[in-house]
């Protein structure tokens, strides 16, 4: 007697749980979708090197919110020189005027939900 | 101490050696790609084999009675459901507690000289808390880290991301796991370090895993907390891996494939570990046999026929003399 039958099934319990991201794909999956600009932006880049802001936008974010909130200092200078208001509104989602198209498509698939616009304003949202 | 210190330097040169190689941006379609793959291939042919292979072709062995509860015996004394089972209700009951609370890890329990002079056993709750924070940290991190692997991100990786950062202390929001886990993990290995008696029983394959993960975990601390990372980046390649197209986009630090990698180690080294305790739990006689030898009979099923002549029968062939001597029988 060996419980063949309940190692097997076990095992194949096993199989299926480290493959799940194979088969959650095959049955559920999407594409990634890329966060877009609006259409109509003048502008060309972002407040600092893309790259900077793909893994640092937080920081930056949290960073604004601080010199503000504490120290009433509303300025910030990019590395280029030129000042912007340090706003996550009227800033950020001034270029970024599809936060839906933008910010959020990344965070979804992120699975980040930042509780910012619980309080902020998106201007051409729903909130 | 000398143990220690193989597995710390064994340890070590592996850490340089991924270090080194994270840096070199040839090798990060090895790393990033070919060795996950290779990984995984590793992990579920060496369980496989090791569990079907080898530990299944062993034959169940006898019941082993040495729970530690009363067994089942008659009506009027108190058997010990959990600890003693005589069910496969209650085999699935003690399986069940061991493998989700760790019951057993509170018979830890050490003598002690007390004043008087008495000689105590006291049960330690130490190392109970230590595993249960690790191991339980350890599923939540890799559920959570389902949110890499698929897309749309699975329901539960965002709803366990949102309990774990329930306190949303700091921007991005602290994971209460990752306290725990760096908690647990270090306890457990201090604890083989500088508690005299466990150093002497612990070897080099038991430090080595708890280096791996700790660096594993400290990796993922840095990125998150520290460094950053471009997370989308990563999501890339991770959908890549598991839609078999795999790409390494540009822009993603070193200290992610560092974590890949160790991961990789991990998941290479696993079949070949103390590690595989996480099948072998389930798999354990003390623990997956009912304790029902008084009541039923378990015949070796491999035994060569054994001819028995039972007491019915033989009370069949003696009825009329028995009967005739007075003495009690089961069918008069
Ligand atoms: C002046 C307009 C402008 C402002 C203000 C601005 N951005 Fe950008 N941002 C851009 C442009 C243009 C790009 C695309 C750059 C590129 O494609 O290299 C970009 C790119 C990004 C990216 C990378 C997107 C990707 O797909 O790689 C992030 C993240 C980002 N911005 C976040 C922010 C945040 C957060 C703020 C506010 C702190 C902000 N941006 C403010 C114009 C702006
Ligand atoms: C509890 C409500 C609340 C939440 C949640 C919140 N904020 Fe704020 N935030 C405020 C208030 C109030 C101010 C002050 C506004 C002012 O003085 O202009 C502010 C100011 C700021 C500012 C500077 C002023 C401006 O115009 O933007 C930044 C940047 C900022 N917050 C970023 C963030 C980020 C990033 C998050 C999410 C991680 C966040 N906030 C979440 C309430 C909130
Ligand atoms: C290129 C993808 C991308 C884009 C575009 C992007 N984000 Fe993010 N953002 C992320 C990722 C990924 C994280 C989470 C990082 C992590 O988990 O360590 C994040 C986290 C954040 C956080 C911190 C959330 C938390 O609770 O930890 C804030 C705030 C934030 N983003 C604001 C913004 C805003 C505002 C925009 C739009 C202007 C934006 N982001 C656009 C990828 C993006
Ligand atoms: C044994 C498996 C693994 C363990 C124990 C582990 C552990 C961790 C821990 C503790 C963190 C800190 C943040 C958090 O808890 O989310 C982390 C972060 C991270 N891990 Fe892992 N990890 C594992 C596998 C992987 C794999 C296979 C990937 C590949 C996609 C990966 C990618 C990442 C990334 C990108 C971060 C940074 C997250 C951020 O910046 O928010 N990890 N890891």
């Amino acid at each position: 007697m060996h419980d063949s039958g309940k190692i097997l099934a076990g095992l194949v319990v096993f199989g299926a749980l480290v493959t799940f991201p194979v088969w959650y794909h095959a049955a559920w999956g999407g594409p990634l979708v890329k966060p877009r600009l609006p259409a109509d932006l003048a502008e060309k880049e972002c407040i600092a090197p893309t790259a900077y802001m793909r893994e640092h936008h937080m920081e930056l974010l949290n960073s604004w919110r601080a010199q503000v909130v504490r120290d009433g200092h509303r300025s910030w200078t990019g590395e280029n020189g030129r000042q912007w208001r340090a706003s996550l509104t009227k800033t950020c989602l001034r270029c970024h005027a599809n936060k839906a198209d933008f910010c959020d498509t990344c965070h979804s698939s992120a699975g980040v939900k930042p509780v910012c616009f619980d309080c902020h304003v998106d201007p051409k949202g729903k909130n | 101490m000398k143990r220690f210190l193989q597995a710390a330097m064994l340890f070590g040169v592996l850490l340089a050696g991924v270090v080194v190689a994270s840096q070199a941006q040839g090798l990060r379609s090895v790393l990033g790609t070919v060795l996950p793959y290779a990984a995984v291939a590793v992990l579920l042919v060496g369980v496989i084999y090791r569990v079907a292979g080898v530990w299944g072709r062993a034959p169940v062995p006898f019941r082993i009675p040495t729970s530690c509860g009363q067994q089942k015996a008659l009506s009027w004394i108190k058997p010990s459901k959990l600890d003693n089972p005589s069910t496969t209700l209650g085999v699935i009951g003690r399986m069940a507690l061991e493998v989700l609370v760790f019951r057993s890890l509170f018979r830890n329990v050490r003598t002690q000289l007390k004043p008087g002079p008495k000689l105590a056993y006291v049960g330690g709750w130490e190392l109970w808390a230590a595993a249960m924070a690790f191991h339980w940290s350890f599923l939540l991190i890799v559920l959570r880290h389902m949110r890499y692997f698929t897309e749309p991100v699975a329901g539960f990786a965002t709803m366990l991301a949102a309990l774990d950062g329930f306190f949303e202390i700091g921007v991005p929001t602290l994971y209460v796991t990752n306290v725990l886990i760096v908690a647990g993990l270090g306890y457990l290995l201090l604890r083989r370090v500088f508690d005299p008696q466990l150093r002497m029983i612990s070897l080099a394959a038991d430090f080595f895993p708890l280096l791996l993960l700790l660096s594993i975990v400290v990796t993922g601390g840095l990125m998150r907390y520290f460094g950053h990372t471009d997370v989308a980046s990563i999501k890339e390649l991770a959908i890549g891996l598991i839609t078999f197209h795999p790409v390494v986009p540009a822009g993603i630090g070193s200290l992610f494939f560092v974590h890949l990698t160790l991961v990789s180690v991990l998941l290479a080294y696993l079949p070949f570990s103390k590690l595989m305790h996480m099948p072998g739990v389930f798999l354990s006689p003390t623990r997956n046999l009912a304790n029902n030898n008084r009541a039923e009979r378990h015949v070796n099923p491999w035994n060569a026929p054994v001819k028995v002549h039972t007491y019915e029968e033989w009370e069949e062939e003696f009825h009329d003399k028995i009967e005739a001597c007075g003495l009690p029988l089961d069918k008069p």
